[in-house]
């Protein structure tokens, strides 16, 4: 520890302005000039020259040290989703680098700006099978939105430079930059140009005037027109456009589940959360609906249901920046082609003031329903049991709404979504598209590093949560003061809950055999409470709410609870079931 | 709209590693097989051009072009039906000489084909063609006992289209709006 804090890997040498160092540095520079302030990584042969200069700029640069490089992704993921900044993280090569390979799939579906740096083996070796060698380029080819192997110190400060630029820019994506050992030691000249532009690609394209006119037109000549809104908006920061649009044409307002919070959810016209487990009315209605405007999504097979069935009778106005999701699933009457903050504004001027309270009365006519069906069960509960739909009540109302709610994958993940409040923008981070277990622990560390003034709660499955337990270590270390609430029914509940609906309830491996969560996470230092009972709850989750550091709460939950609403798999919307 | 049809697709890239894994995966995740593929210098330099065949439904080709159009370094991908293109491939025929006849001679006229290499053992035909008819040929000279066959990707010029150039400025033009 006795190095200086400022860089003395290699004696900097003034060059024309340019820095003669060593492909490392050379790294590390150019992520401090792109504002990165944080990554999240674990040190590896091939990537050693890398750490080595990292420790020359910890005083400008913190590392979070995580325990398995899945947990470096998906905290990198939880930092950008809670920040609206591109979230880094580092590992070696070889196995280091394969461990990002599901939270580089996760961040590519999720539309989440990730930058991945790998180690790479010497370049004299590639192809030979040396230690710790994998192709990691065409690994992840698939799933990323750029990658790129820098073999020439020269050529690292372009290649990060442009994966900051595609990372953030156009459709959020994960990108991947992979360096061999030799590029990390070799000097170079440094000077830094951030990207601006790459040929043919075109992040924010220009919205069409006739496309406008015609959505237009529609939206004003629409009775019944219904807003999905998806992470799009959220992504290009339009939650002001969207409520103007909201309150100009008076139409109900749902999301997926990447979309909850563009639009608050206390707000009055916010009419819930589409698709398999979203509520009854917006599922219903949205095949009764004459207009469906749909905003930054890309029509999900959870969303929509059976697709043939979707919709039908409606006209489709699609806003949507990625050109290939146009027509992808659902062909739109009128596509507007463009980030959502900028065709939401072109199209404000041009719509009336309308109101439409009659339409938006017949969603509150099926909330009633749903709610006597299946919410009042679900967060007031009779049973001596707590459910978990109580337990989301409860969070919500000790955070007043104002927490980011980071979720598991499972059943858990549906009640936090369902009964979570969204007030503030970005205060949802979950594994949507992929539905990645695992992710809820370490993207909560990365949000609460990220917005360390907000509180961050995690609502996190039995099963989820031992996928990545060990970042628990993570949290501790990097003093990232999660409060993580297991949600214990000590069964895969979702899958649990399908063997029951639709396996005749043969229950095949869903049972879990579990540790004692508390003394789990005392073992690394983090304070921990066990509820039961519904009357110890409250004081419980105050406990876990004021308690400085990182606080796990293990809540014993029903073991054979339902989520409801649901639509089954290759059903229509409208065919959402209140109760099996 | 769904039935399927041969179809040529031509996508214009940036010369990067890495990008034929980009673009051939496109299809394989769609389950769809390449009929052929053919890469080379476009035109303009520095820009390549892949000539792929694949056997699919126009609806779905155009979704697969627009998910090649979202690589990065793909500049442009247009979807072609038979009728939209020139066409041809080139193939080799290694032939048994000992049955060669004054027939042959006339057959190889008769396709079009001409005779690159003659060797004591084995005779080499060129033929340049549609791939019906390079087909053709095959069949026509398998009495006399074809050695060897080879034959390249299709290689397609699209009849009427907007030049590359104009395209990528209009590209240009609108990244001027980019943020």
């Amino acid at each position: 520890m006795n190095s200086p804090a400022t860089p003395a890997l290699t004696t900097p040498v003034e060059t024309s302005r340019a820095l003669r160092v060593s492909g490392a540095e050379a790294l590390v520079r150019s992520l401090l000039a792109e504002g990165v302030d944080t990554l999240f990584g674990y040190p590896g042969g091939a990537i050693m020259p890398v750490y080595d200069a990292l420790h020359g700029f910890r005083d400008q640069l913190r590392h979070v040290l995580v325990r398995h490089e899945q947990g470096a992704i998906h905290a990198a993921q939880g930092y950008a989703r809670a920040s609206g900044r591109t979230g880094v993280c580092l590992a070696t090569s070889g196995p280091g680098a394969a461990n990002l390979v599901t939270g580089i799939a996760d961040a590519q579906i999720d539309s989440t700006p990730v930058v991945c740096i790998t180690g790479q083996v010497h370049s004299a070796l590639l192809g030979s099978d040396a230690f710790q060698e994998i192709d990691i380029l065409n690994v992840t080819a698939p799933l990323t939105k750029w990658n790129v192997q820098v073999t020439r110190a020269e050529d690292l400060p372009a290649a990060v430079a442009r994966a900051f630029y595609l990372a953030r820019t156009g459709r959020p994506g994960p990108v991947l930059i992979d360096l061999t050992k030799d590029a990390q030691v070799a000097l170079l000249d440094f000077r830094y140009e951030p990207c601006t532009r790459v040929r043919a690609y075109v992040p924010r394209p220009r919205v069409s005037e006739a496309s406008l006119e015609a959505a237009a037109r529609l939206l004003d000549e629409a009775q019944r027109p219904l807003v999905v809104v998806g992470q799009g908006v959220v992504l290009s920061g339009a939650e002001a456009e969207l409520l103007a649009l909201a309150e100009r044409t008076g139409a109900p307002v749902a999301s997926t589940l990447l979309g909850l919070g563009a639009l608050p959810t206390d707000h009055p016209q916010w009419v819930g959360m589409v698709g398999m487990h979203g509520r009854y009315g917006a599922n219903v209605k949205t095949n009764e609906c004459d207009l469906l405007l749909a905003i930054g999504m890309r029509f999900d097979d959870r969303v929509t249901g059976d697709l043939s069935r979707y919709a039908k009778q409606a006209k489709v106005i699609h806003v949507e920046l990625d050109a290939a999701e146009i027509g992808k699933n659902v062909l739109p009457t009128v596509a507007l082609h463009g980030d959502a903050k900028d065709v939401l504004a072109a199209l404000l001027p041009r719509l009336g003031a309308r109101r439409r309270d009659a339409w938006l009365a017949e969603f509150r006519a099926c909330d009633a329903i749903e709610h006597e069906k299946v919410v009042q069960r679900d967060l007031y509960p009779e049973g001596p049991q707590l459910r978990m739909g109580e337990v989301v009540r409860v969070l919500a109302e000790k955070t007043h709404g104002e927490a980011i709610v980071v979720t598991d994958v499972g059943q858990h993940q549906m009640f936090a979504a369902r009964y979570s409040s969204f007030i503030r923008p970005r205060s949802c981070v979950t594994s949507g598209g992929l539905g990645t277990m695992g992710f809820a622990l370490p993207a909560a560390i990365g949000a609460k590093l990220a917005r360390p003034e907000r509180t961050v709660v995690a609502v996190i499955g039995d099963g989820g949560f031992q996928m990545t337990t060990q970042e628990l270590g993570t949290a501790v270390q990097a003093g990232a003061a999660v409060k993580l609430v297991i949600l214990d029914n000590c069964f895969l509940g979702m899958v649990r809950q399908w063997q029951e609906l639709f396996f005749d309830s043969r229950y095949s491996e869903t049972a879990m055999q579990n540790p004692d969560f508390c003394k789990l996470a005392e073992a690394y230092g983090v304070p921990a409470l066990r509820v039961e009972a519904r009357g110890d709850l409250g004081a419980a989750v105050d406990a876990m709410l004021a308690s400085p550091g990182p606080f796990l709460l293990h809540v014993v939950v029903e073991r054979e609870a339902n989520v409801f609403p649901m639509v089954p798999a290759a059903a229509s919307v409208s065919e959402v079931r209140l109760e099996a | 709209m769904n039935h399927e049809s041969e179809l040529t697709l031509s996508v214009f890239t940036e010369n990067r590693v890495g990008l034929l894994g980009r673009v051939a995966a496109t299809f394989t995740r769609r389950s769809l097989n390449i009929e052929s593929l053919t890469v080379s210098e476009s035109e303009l330099p520095g820009i390549h051009r892949f000539t792929i065949v694949v056997r699919t439904s126009r609806e779905t080709a155009r979704k697969l072009a627009a998910q090649i159009e979202r690589h990065v370094d793909v500049l442009k991908a247009f979807v072609h039906t038979d009728g939209e293109v020139v066409q041809r491939e080139v193939a080799l025929y290694k032939v048994d000489p000992v049955r060669l006849s004054e027939a042959f001679e006339s057959l190889i006229v008769g396709h079009g084909a001409r005779v690159l290499e003659r060797q004591a053992d084995f005779v080499v035909v060129e033929h340049v063609g549609s791939d019906a008819d390079t087909s053709a040929l095959l069949e026509a000279l398998r009495p006399y006992g074809v050695l060897e066959f080879v034959r390249s990707g299709r290689v397609a010029l699209t009849r009427p289209m907007r030049p590359l150039a104009e395209f990528l400025d209009a590209l240009e033009r609108d990244a001027g709006n980019a943020r």
